[in-house]
């Protein structure tokens, strides 16, 4: 019998705030993945060290909570309750704040963000541009609390929503809550949640399941970990009331093994489940019986897709196979099965606590809510962003993201992963949501968007997807294994300067074929990469096949690296950094690449001082006119 | 072994846990663990072979001393990573997945590892180093080696 009902949950939450109301500050330590790589977690320790020291615990708490989404500044440290936002805290930093804004209560003007655009300090974290554009709902808790303390999710209302659902409502209203909030899966095809959930109800089985997609194949996009790494519970809550919704009894958490963190901190918050009675049998009380275990992945990335995943489970290749059945008919183990992606089940809390009609008051008119897109590349701040549905390109990318990185001129952005497509920059007015972004050839995907420059090669990009899911495909449908190859050597070939008049038209066909005759998602949307940039770039493809060039200087067939003599001040940096001795040149003389021995790793170009920057890239006939001067054919050793 | 042995189930859905608790140990499958796993969950051989031939988490090889795994994510693809993996493969002399004939030095490659900011990403055992660039390989590929006077554990 459970000793926990609902009761005592909200007694424990009564208790656990009003102990956290006597305790005055607390310096919480984003303790994401992307800090991770920063060294947070010293910074966290030397915090409690410095605390313990100065005997301040008890009126001091020191915090490692999940991610703030703002990774281009991390290690990011914010002293609450103020919300005094500090960035890329150093170890040699921690002294001073916690005797300068610890103590004195003072802020230190160097550790606070400066707005590029108006050169202001700023201080707190919710006036920070990045943060001030977006509208969180699903992270808005990821930076408060500690994922592997239960007790910060109960406190900020957590497990609220399945008391309600367990004791308030029946099954059937709380789908028909799902179904009007119009939430649709995060996962990429926009499934309307609440129908896939009565599909599943009304299939008949007296043993169902429930399943957390965590797979997160998308090469770009890190959502999905951030969450289940962040605030594990809010995505294990969702599970809950889903399958007391469609009556399931067993439910798993499908983790990429890239994700070690999330797993750890997966499995210690399903444990902690356990024990406050949230998980097992009757929980809180109720007559209601339901537990979930964790699977890792090992590393596939057609095992996102639902059908493959579920042949993972069972322990087999993760083959996907043809649809219908739907697993919500028949999924693991012949059983029916609901499958919604993270995003998703951590919407299902806030739905439940807030209403229907306030979710469906966010967002357009086909897609309700908010969505996370990782936003990364060749862009200012890096990170998670959370924006209503129907928010235009442009706002994300300049509004929030601060514009692209080095003044350079923005290109393109790529959303939808490997099934997605580039979009160009006239069509940065763009409202997303899951119909614009498909009807531009795109996808909404997981929501990776990725920022391209004027130094991003469209062909280059449309290959590495292709390469990507080439060595993806699963072999088992013939259009997908061959048709992916074939795509991929014609672009190889176009990349290296080989193309023929004829490879696009090829191209074109090819993608069709793919799209039309493959078995699942990946070959059916694999083609999007070429055919988006084909669409909107196609002088790309031309310039590369027709005269060699590659206009965005990547392809390192097409290119060569060239020392300007009127520039060049003969300082012999270059040449000591080649790594092959390709330059030749004395101190204070102009140095000289040969060509011949040269592998256009680009280290010349790196290291070549930018007052100076007298290596240059060239491609096309300029190139051609360079290789043709015969001191750049061979140097005198 | 012996633990292994205790967990094994009598049941399918037990493979990939089993496989991923035998690489952990072992660095990879060793032969004789295929067989075991095949009497004690009831699963022919080849059919085990098939599962851990198609996921990636399985190598049917040990690695070298050290792992040196860079992102191909798109983020750092962008930023430049297939220049630091060419470095890295010049360097080391060995393809992706490959080890090196001393055994030293295994490569991989790896999609997103949440450090888009940073990119592109090297990660040697496991330290992250952000912003490559391809100078910065050899520095990497000397502080993994061992030190003069420390010769290698396994010798
Ligand atoms: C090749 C392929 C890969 C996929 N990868 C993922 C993934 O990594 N994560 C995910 O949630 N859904 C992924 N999906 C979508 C799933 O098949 C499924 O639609 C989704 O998990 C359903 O959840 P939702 O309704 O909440 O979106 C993938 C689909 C395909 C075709
Ligand atoms: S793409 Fe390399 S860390 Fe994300």
């Amino acid at each position: 019998m459970n000793e926990f009902n609902a009761t005592h949950l909200d007694k424990i939450r009564d208790e656990i705030s009003d102990s956290r109301k006597k305790q005055k500050t607390c310096i919480t330590i984003c303790g994401g993945t992307g800090c991770h790589a920063y060294g947070c977690l010293k910074v966290a320790e030397a915090f409690k060290e410095e605390i313990r020291k100065q005997k301040l615990q008890d009126s001091v708490e020191v915090r490692t909570t999940g991610c703030h989404g703002f990774c281009e500044r991390g290690p990011i440290v914010v002293i609450q309750p103020e919300g005094i936002f500090y960035q890329r805290i150093k170890l040699s930093d921690i002294n001073e704040v916690i005797s300068e804004t610890i103590i004195n209560k003072k802020v230190i003007n160097r550790l606070l963000y400066v707005d590029p655009r108006t050169n202001k300090e700023i201080i707190l974290e919710k006036d920070v541009p990045f943060y001030k554009k977006q509208k969180r709902i699903v992270f808005s808790n990821n930076g408060f609390i500690d994922p592997t303390d239960i007790r910060d999710y109960i406190a900020l209302g957590g497990y609220r929503a399945l008391t309600k659902i367990l004791f308030d409502m029946t099954s059937e209203e709380v789908i028909e809550e799902i179904k009007a909030s119009g939430l649709r899966g995060r996962g990429g095809a926009g499934f309307l949640t609440g129908k896939k959930w009565e599909i599943c109800r009304e299939s008949n089985s007296h043993l169902k399941y429930v399943i957390c997609n965590a797979d997160e194949g998308d090469p770009g996009a890190y959502m999905d970990r951030s969450l289940l790494e962040g605030n594990p519970h809010s995505v294990i809550e969702g599970m809950i009331i889903g399958a007391y919704a469609i009556g399931a009894s067993e439910g798993f958490i499908y983790v990429r093994m890239e994700y070690p963190l999330a797993v750890k901190n997966v499995t210690i918050a399903l444990e902690q489940a356990r024990k406050f009675g949230l998980l097992g049998k009757s929980i809180l009380g109720s007559e209601f019986q339901f537990d979930i275990h964790i699977f890792k992945g090992a590393g596939a990335f057609v095992s996102g897709e639902e059908t493959s995943l579920m042949a993972s489970i069972e322990g087999r290749r993760a083959f996907p196979r043809q649809r219908p059945p739907f697993p919500a008919q028949e999924g693991l183990w012949g059983k029916p099965t609901n499958i919604n992606n993270v995003e998703t089940w951590a919407n299902v809390p806030y739905i439940i606590n807030n209403g229907a009609e306030w979710y469906s008051g966010i967002g357009t008119k086909g897609s309700k809510g908010t969505k996370i897109f990782s936003l990364v590349g060749k862009i200012n701040n890096t990170g998670l962003v959370e924006v209503p549905m129907g928010m235009t390109l442009k706002e994300i990318i300049y509004a929030i993201g601060g514009g692209v990185k080095n003044h350079k001129k923005f290109k393109a952005v790529q959303t939808g992963g490997p099934s997605g497509g580039c979009i160009p920059a006239d069509m940065l007015d763009l409202p997303i949501d899951f119909e614009t972004l498909t009807k531009a050839g795109s996808m909404m995907g997981s929501g990776g968007m990725i920022v391209m420059d004027e130094d991003t090669c469209m062909v280059d990009v449309a290959r590495y997807f292709l390469d990507f899911t080439q060595q993806e495909s699963c072999g088992k449908c013939v259009p997908c294994r061959i048709g992916t190859r074939q795509l991929v050597e014609i672009l190889t070939r176009i990349t290296k300067g080989e193309g023929q008049e004829e490879d696009i038209d090829r191209l074109e066909d090819l993608a069709r074929t793919i799209k039309a005759g493959s078995l699942c998602g990946l070959g059916q949307t694999a083609p999007n990469p070429v055919l988006t940039t084909l669409r909107y770039f196609k002088d790309e493809y031309e310039a590369h096949i027709r005269d060699k060039n590659c206009p965005a200087l990547v392809c390192k067939e097409l290119i060569i690296y060239h020392i300007e003599p009127q520039k060049c001040v003969g300082c012999l940096l270059c040449l000591k950094n080649c790594p092959v001795e390709a330059i030749s040149g004395e101190r204070k003389k102009v140095h000289v690449i040969d060509q011949d021995l040269c592998i256009k790793c680009g280290a010349c170009f790196d290291v070549c001082p930018p007052k100076v920057q007298a290596v240059s890239k060239y491609t096309g006939k300029k190139r051609d006119r360079i290789l043709q001067k015969p001191s750049e054919k061979r140097v005198q050793k | 072994m012996e633990r292994e042995r205790k967990e094994f189930m009598v049941d399918q859905r037990e493979l990939i846990h089993i496989l991923h608790e035998v690489q952990n140990h072992y660095g990879y499958i060793p032969p004789q663990a295929i067989s075991q796993i095949s009497r004690k969950l009831r699963i022919s051989e080849s059919e085990i072979f098939g599962v851990l031939t198609f996921y990636k988490a399985f190598t049917l090889h040990p690695r070298g001393e050290h792992l040196i795994t860079i992102c191909m994510g798109t983020a750092c693809h962008v930023r430049g990573a297939p220049m630091i993996l060419d470095e890295f493969k010049r360097k080391l002399g060995v393809e992706p997945g490959e080890t090196t004939g001393d055994n030293q030095f295994t490569l991989e490659t790896v999609n997103c590892v949440g450090a888009c900011a940073l990119g592109p990403i090297a990660i040697g055992d496991g330290e992250y180093h952000g912003q490559m660039k391809t100078r910065d390989v050899d520095k990497i590929i000397e502080d993994l080696k061992p030190k003069k006077g420390k010769s290698a554990k396994n010798e």
